[in-house]
């Protein structure tokens, strides 16, 4: 597989999803102009929808940050259970508020009650976990529940005394950003902008935390702590994301987004930002999306915008998606048969010929020989052909036979030399071999050291008695 | 020998998960400038026993000197080497970032990784011949690039004493020979390592001093006197099975109670 094609695989798929957002602009353009909650919200005519909106993406940026930590660390999980535990705590926030006389429908202090239950659960998680024979799942389904079912009680109690005051209370489980006022999502961007800047600031310590943590300790980091940190960053996006997706769905944020950038790359950095971004560019659509129809909750919709994001990376990602590993898979092969037909060519001939010359040069080789060499079926072998031809390499002369052309003479030459390396590099180096054979470097050189070419040469110049190339070491049987 | 410079000095180390005892009143000083390998039967605690030394398990009792002080105050010039699989070498890093982890403690917290602390590590990988997989991600090493990998993270340290958890384990001969020589050479270089190893072919060819370890030490000493077959056959059978045998059923008997 060249690399160039990867590369165009990957600029194909980038114009993929340039085009998908500009056609979805345009569509939503189109209707803009007859529906006016719709260009009001596209063209964020509302100050209101602005900050809404703006408040939805910085919240998926902070939310795809922290996931990709919390999924390398394997906790993704205790972001959900956390969530569900905040319930009670908006429900009790609710309605003990007005007995210490605050309004128990500001958002504050909705959320603080629910960040206080949220830790309660966290801490109820790490308790259950230390007990002997239980682990962390059995924990994580007790918490989730038993809180969730205690905030669905709590709640139903509080609709029986305030019915007419509910109505805001349901947004935490399914969300609703329709109903957030500018306060509220200056709440959220602060957060999400807390959350970044910690998680920059110990961005080292943690990526050592989740890749080993017991260096990290036998280093003497502070590994609670620095799980502290993580889980409080947690804590930060999850209360923030209540209002705008919900209690239910919030761990969708934290998860799809770092699991999707992974198919895009192998390096942390990256995978960072390409999460932080998918993380973004759903909270920003889920928002607009949610704006246009107030009925809908956001949550859903910025879950489902995240959950196609993450289909197109499963499928292009440039890293591991599928459609690159198919091509991969095929480029190998095509590879495999090339060399095996240049050497096929080669060797054939090579054998009839004992003498030297210095323009030594294979007669032509008939299929039904080439088709004898391998396991290759008549079409594949074809296929190959046709393509060593369009390459150059190889041409047919009118008798059917093929020859190999000037260049594909010193390709063949260059691949037989190297393969041969290789064989007696197996043979006379059985013992370490193993680990450093490399049929997919272009040449030994790239892979052995220069002194043991050397010796390798001379070992090969010693069999190959007065031919141009060294023979085969193996037996040959088609001769 | 002062105190200070005797590397490691274990004294009525016991350490236990409730009842059952994983390692006995271990009691030994390892001698500076050697290779000491820790041989012992799986479950005998050898890896129990390094992570007690960090203080990464909680002590039941027992006294660990580190070049004469506490753990915590020498801990900068120790340099640890886990074992290979405790980690996901899936994890998105190339081979580079993890080998400056081990510089991590030099740079200190929040500042950045400067070219000079790359150059630390790149020399480290070249060090243990693999220099040229620098870039790469860690899921594309073979078992003893990753083994290596390892190696160069505790070599940039610079570290006086290196505890190593059974680095040979499941590597090519290449590596083994490669990490032999690195050995070699921490030991010319007046280091001393402390070594987990699971092939008894090779440990009077690798170590200076052996560690026979099975929930206690069964003895202790310079390989040419202690590494026998009786001291082996004490170590590895017999009684010792026993207890485990009696421990395992007072453990049964506790959790049907």
């Amino acid at each position: 597989m060249s690399t160039s094609r990867l590369r165009a695989i990957r600029t194909l798929t980038a114009l993929l999803f340039a085009s998908i957002f500009l056609c979805g602009c345009g569509a939503a353009a189109a209707d803009a102009a007859a529906e006016s909650t719709m260009s009001r919200v596209l063209w964020l005519r509302d100050y209101n929808t602005r900050v809404v909106i703006l408040g939805a993406t910085l919240l998926g940026t902070g939310a795809g940050f922290v996931g990709c930590f919390t999924l390398l660390r394997r906790r993704a999980l205790i972001g959900d259970a956390l969530s569900h535990a905040t319930l009670p705590g908006v429900g009790l926030a609710f309605l003990l508020a007005p007995l210490l006389g605050f309004d128990g429908k500001a958002l504050p202090v909705l959320l603080f009650g629910a960040a206080a239950s949220g830790g309660l659960g966290v801490a109820a998680i790490l308790t259950i976990r230390a007990l002997p024979r239980l682990k962390e799942d059995a924990a994580l389904g007790i918490v989730l529940s038993v809180f969730f079912g205690a905030g669905v009680a709590i709640l139903s109690i509080a609709q029986q005394l305030e019915s007419g005051h509910m109505a805001g209370l349901e947004s935490f489980i399914y969300g609703r950003t329709a109903l957030m006022t500018a306060g509220d999502a200056r709440l959220i961007t602060w957060a999400g902008l807390i959350a970044t800047a910690t998680l920059l600031l110990f961005y080292r310590e943690l990526t050592l935390l989740c890749f080993d943590e017991g260096f990290a300790a036998a280093r003497g980091y502070p590994v609670g702590l620095l799980d502290v940190v993580l889980m409080a960053v947690v804590m930060l996006i999850t209360i923030a994301g209540l209002q705008a997706v919900g209690l239910v769905l919030m761990i969708a944020l934290l998860v799809i987004p770092a699991a999707a950038a992974r198919f895009w790359t192998n390096q942390l950095h990256r995978m960072v930002m390409i999460s932080a971004l998918i993380g973004s560019l759903s909270g920003l659509f889920g928002a607009a999306i949610s704006g246009v129809f107030p009925d809908l909750p956001s949550g859903a919709v910025i879950v489902l915008v995240c959950a196609g994001l993450f289909f197109l990376s499963l499928m292009f990602g440039g890293a591991r998606g599928v459609l690159v590993r198919v091509l991969r898979r095929r480029g190998l092969r095509h590879a495999i048969d090339r060399e095996h037909l240049l050497r096929g060519i080669y060797e054939l001939r090579e054998s009839d010929l004992r003498i030297q010359t210095d323009d030594f040069r294979p007669a032509a080789a008939c299929l039904a020989e080439l088709h004898e060499l391998r396991t290759w079926s008549r079409r594949q072998l074809q296929q190959q052909i046709r393509r060593c031809e369009s390459e150059g390499l190889v041409w047919r002369r009118a008798d059917g036979g093929i020859e190999l052309t000037e260049r594909g003479l010193i390709e063949a030459e260059r691949l037989v030399h190297n393969h041969r390396l290789w064989e007696l590099y197996l043979m006379t180096h059985a013992d370490v071999a193993a680990s450093r054979v490399d049929r997919q470097a272009d040449a030994v050189e790239h892979v052995l050291e220069p002194e043991l070419i050397a010796r390798l040469e001379q070992l090969l110049e010693q069999e190959r008695g007065r031919r141009v190339i060294p023979q085969s070491p193996h037996a040959k049987e088609q001769v | 020998m002062a105190s200070e410079q005797i590397p490691l000095s274990i004294q009525d180390l016991t350490v236990a998960w409730s009842r059952k005892p994983v390692i006995w009143d271990v009691e030994f000083d390892v001698t500076p400038g050697q290779l000491v390998g820790i041989i012992g039967p799986n479950g005998a605690g050898k890896s129990t026993l390094l992570k007690a030394v960090m203080d990464l398990v909680p002590k039941a009792s027992g006294r660990i000197e580190v070049f004469g002080r506490t753990w915590r105050q020498s801990r900068h010039r120790v340099g640890y080497v886990p074992q290979r699989e405790s980690v996901d070498w899936d994890f998105p890093v190339s081979v580079l970032d993890v080998v400056t982890m081990g510089l991590y403690g030099k740079i200190g917290w929040f500042r950045p990784v400067l070219r000079r602390h790359r150059e630390l590590a790149m020399r480290a990988l070249e060090r243990v011949g693999i220099g040229e997989y620098a870039g790469r991600q860690i899921s594309q090493l073979s078992g003893g690039q990753q083994q290596r990998t390892f190696l160069a993270r505790a070599l940039v340290q610079e570290a006086d004493l290196y505890l190593m958890d059974e680095p040979f384990s499941a590597v090519d001969a290449a590596t083994e020979q490669a990490i032999v020589g690195l050995l070699r050479d921490m030991r010319a270089a007046g280091k001393t390592a402390l070594v987990i190893h699971h092939d008894l072919h090779t440990v009077q060819e690798y170590f200076d001093s052996v560690v026979l370890l099975n929930m206690r030490v069964v003895a202790q000493g310079p390989t040419a006197a202690v590494f026998t077959r009786e001291n082996l056959e004490r170590t590895y059978g017999g009684r010792l099975t026993l207890l485990d045998e009696a421990t395992e059923a007072m453990r049964r008997r506790e959790r049907n109670l």
